[in-house]
């Protein structure tokens, strides 16, 4: 018999597999490996945390959180990392190239929760791409929250992310920022240590406190429970995970996480959420 | 719709085939090949496995000769009907390089209307499974939809039970009890079936076809096979907290054991009838001008199918197991509401060394609370 | 005011909510000190006879190597404690640490709060219950940047 009528989902729309072609208008190359691309050419509309597929022809598809700013529709920023066959390849594309956009995918950041409280906004590496857009919205927004302590590590002095703007921000008075490294010479003159070290010393008050974390799991793990340990709740410190997606869209299967799939019902969870699972093995 | 019951006979089944083809339909039903029962496309009730039975056990499963001239007198095939409408590898799109511009064709969708005959109820299940994870969401798979909308299904209500069959557990049969036109139960091998209408479609259908009225008899004597059906069951599972038996039980030490016997073949996975994962790849020609992508079924037991960058989430093969065995009885009713197994025992079957996804469970029920190496 | 140093014992996090006894026991083996940005606190190899309790400036605990020059092991500010080499024998530091601003800490006699130790042991569990942490930290630290966990996935 033909579906039933429950299985029925709106009109007909265009098949979410199939990316639009965009072109590159500016590559930028941030850090050893990592490159920044500006799609410019339309109207993109974005939630930040949110990611998009994109395609490089011929070679293949892979998920980029968009790194931009929010408010800035008009180009689409997403900083790669080189490290597959696809990620190369993306990272190489030039000015005028075309590239596959399909997106944007996923929950973001919980910016609307966040009002009122402080926050504390802690990436690890590549991490601070994904946070970057929820940055911009909430020194655009400055007034709807509390304190906001930007805590930033990354494994060595030339691993900084975004350096310039990271020293623009640090001189704002109404955003703390620290930032630390695994490894330097001694001609470094900032923090070594890891990225929880920074945590004790900021100032916010854990009991009105929403964080947002983003860097390798492992991290992201250790801070999760040193900032619950402190006294932030599980409901309101998140995550953006990383699992491997094919689809976006939940037909794939290959970004399952538990009862998730990352790329439907994340990236951004709460740690109450995962808790259960993220330290158990292989999941 | 007519709630009466009809009675048709061979030629009542041959001319539903006709006049279906008639229709429009591409005709796929059970037929023989390669010495089991696949779903192929039929033109004639002569292309149905007559008088042919099966042996289903754990890793293995043999066809029979059967005393009678049953037209449906054998359990599922290793394939299901998953295969017509979420096919094994689909080119999704093409694109093509055009001096400076690069144009991306969406792959059009398969026109053909497809009618299956001879769905069993837990196929029916499964589809309505994969109906939710295509069609359900926020995203609709316009290949899947294409192929899936003008389905008509002629159901056939198992006379029979397989040795690893488990319908019964997961209330999935062996009556079909919805999403079909047609459902046939062979009440008399070969020359016997009644009809029972689920759509117009199907009651309109009935009326065209030389039939008579079942007597009380004759439906007393279909509710009797079904019951029959049901006491049989090759295999059952404990179901109603299977959910929650398997989340706390997720560093049992079953799980190592079940891993030193599977070889991450990937059978189940390929077998299962509700099982959707699947993976792209993308090709391009060497000048570089055309390109394209496609999508190919996937399987969880593959070392690749978790790989991120730095390597794979579950390296083990007692994870993927996990993975795949938590997914079907447990986190699937998280993701979609409803069981990612109808209990139809391919994958008990199509093992190669016979892990039986009940025995699995049963195992944990045993130990409920233990937990192993982690 | 001129803070006494049993003051400024008692307000350094480190000995937050011990005991007045311990305070003044700890005041004993105490002296203010303090190193402008370069100078170094300690020197890999010597005697670990006096540890630092940071009150503000940051120091580097450093490992010099020949093909790197001095590579930064960690970064320790005020409330932290400088130097664990004191507890355990030979009592000899195993890198140096270098003020890389103006430094201000309390010096304590590490020798003299290790003989106090031995007469006192409620104080010996006291200071074994403060120094534990740091040394747990630091171990968690040193895996954590063992593991590299920006090189796979950040």
């Amino acid at each position: 018999m033909a579906l039933m009528a429950d299985a029925f989902v709106a009109a007909r729309a265009a098949d979410p597999m199939v990316p639009r072609v965009a072109r590159i208008a500016e590559r930028k190359r941030e850090i050893e490996d990592v490159v920044t691309l500006a799609i410019e050419g339309g109207a993109f509309d974005f939630a930040p945390g949110q990611f998009n597929m994109l395609t490089a022809f011929g070679v293949g598809e892979a998920a980029i959180s968009v790194s931009g700013d929010p408010a800035n529709g008009a180009r689409l920023i997403h900083t790669i990392r080189a490290v597959g066959a696809v990620s190369r390849a993306l990272a190489e594309l030039r000015p005028g190239e075309p590239i596959g956009l399909r997106g944007p995918f996923g929950r973001g950041w919980p910016l609307l929760e966040a009002e009122g409280h402080d926050v504390v906004v802690l990436a690890g590496g590549l991490g601070l791409a994904p946070l970057r857009p929820a940055l911009y919205r909430l020194l655009a927004e400055r007034e709807k929250y509390g304190r906001i302590v930007l805590l930033f590590g990354a494994r060595s002095p030339q691993d900084i992310l975004f350096r310039d703007e990271l020293e623009a921000w640090r001189g704002r008075l109404d955003l703390e920022v620290e930032a630390t490294v695994d490894h330097a010479r001694g001609d470094w003159r900032g923090n070594v240590g890891v990225v929880t070290t920074l945590i004790a010393r900021a100032s916010f008050d854990p009991a009105r406190t929403l964080a947002m974390l983003c860097g390798p799991e492992i991290m992201m793990r250790f801070v999760a429970n040193a900032l619950h340990d402190m006294g932030v709740a599980e409901e309101r410190i998140h995550l953006s995970m990383e699992r491997n997606m094919k689809c976006a869209i939940g037909w794939c299967g290959h970004c399952q996480f538990g009862p998730v799939f990352v790329c439907r019902d994340g990236p951004v969870f709460p740690y109450s959420q995962l808790r259960g699972l993220i330290a158990k093995k292989e999941i | 719709m007519t709630e009466a019951r009809s009675i048709v006979d061979a030629a009542g089944i041959e001319a539903l085939l006709e006049a279906l083809r008639g229709q429009g339909y591409s005709l796929i039903g059970p037929t023989v090949r390669d010495e089991a029962i696949v779903y192929d496309e039929i033109a004639t009730l002569n292309d149905l496995p007559r008088g042919v039975g099966d042996e289903q056990e754990g890793g293995h499963y043999r066809l029979t000769r059967r005393n009678d001239e049953a037209l449906f007198g054998y359990v599922v095939g290793p394939q299901s009907w998953k295969k017509l409408l979420h096919p094994p590898m689909l080119r999704l799109w093409s694109a093509r390089r055009e001096g400076d511009e690069l144009r991306v064709e969406a792959e059009p969708e398969a026109r053909e209307k497809f009618a299956f005959i001879g769905a069993r109820s837990c196929e029916l299940h499964a589809i309505a499974i994969q109906d939710r994870v295509f069609l359900g969401g926020p995203y609709v798979d316009p290949h899947y939809r294409a192929r899936r909308e003008d389905v008509f299904v002629v159901a056939v209500n198992c006379g029979v039970a397989g040795g690893a069959c488990f319908c019964v557990s997961m209330d999935t049969g062996p009556k079909a009890t919805f999403g079909f036109d047609l459902a046939l139960t062979e009440i008399v091998a070969g020359r016997s079936f009644l009809v029972e209408a689920g759509t117009e479609a199907g009651s309109a259908l009935v009326e065209t076809l030389p039939h008579r009225a079942a007597t009380k008899a004759e439906i007393e004597e279909a509710e009797a096979i079904l019951a029959r059906t049901a006491e049989n069951m090759g295999r059952s599972l404990e179901a109603g907290d299977v959910r929650q038996l398997l989340a706390r039980n997720l560093e049992h030490p079953r799980w190592d054991e079940v891993a030193s016997r599977c070889l991450a073949c990937t059978n189940c996975t390929m077998v299962c009838p509700t099982c959707f994962c699947a993976s792209v790849e993308d090709t391009s020609d060497l000048a570089g001008l055309e390109s394209a992508r496609s999508r190919r079924w996937d399987s969880c037991f593959t070392l690749d199918f978790s790989y991120m960058h730095g390597g794979s989430v579950r390296q083990s093969v007692k994870s993927r197991y996990r993975q795949w065995m938590t997914h079907k009885l447990s986190t699937w009713r998280d993701q979609f509401g409803t069981s990612g197994c109808v209990g139809c025992g391919r994958c008990i079957v199509w093992c190669p060394v016979g892990i039986d996804i009940t025995e699995e469970a049963r195992a944990i029920r045993e130990s409920d609370g233990q937990k192993g190496a982690t | 005011m001129i803070e006494t140093i049993e003051h400024i014992v008692k307000e350094h996090p480190f000995f937050a909510g011990m005991d007045a006894g311990f305070v003044a026991l700890v005041s004993g083996c105490a002296k203010n000190a303090r190193f402008e940005a370069g100078q170094y606190l300690f020197r890999e190899g010597d005697s670990a006879d006096w540890f630092y309790l940071l009150r503000n400036g940051r120091a580097a605990i450093e490992i010099r190597d020949p093909a790197r020059g001095a590579v930064t092991l960690q970064t320790l500010r005020e409330g932290d404690v400088c130097g664990l080499s004191w507890l355990v024998p030979p009592y000899r530091w195993t890198y140096d640490a270098r003020a890389l601003e103006l430094v201000r800490a309390i010096a304590v006699d590490g020798a003299c709060l290790r003989r106090k130790s031995e007469a006192d042991p409620r104080l010996g569990y006291e200071m074994m219950k403060r120094f534990t942490p740091p040394l747990l930290e630091r171990l968690q630290a040193a895996r954590m940047q063992m593991i590299d966990v920006y090189g796979a996935h950040g």
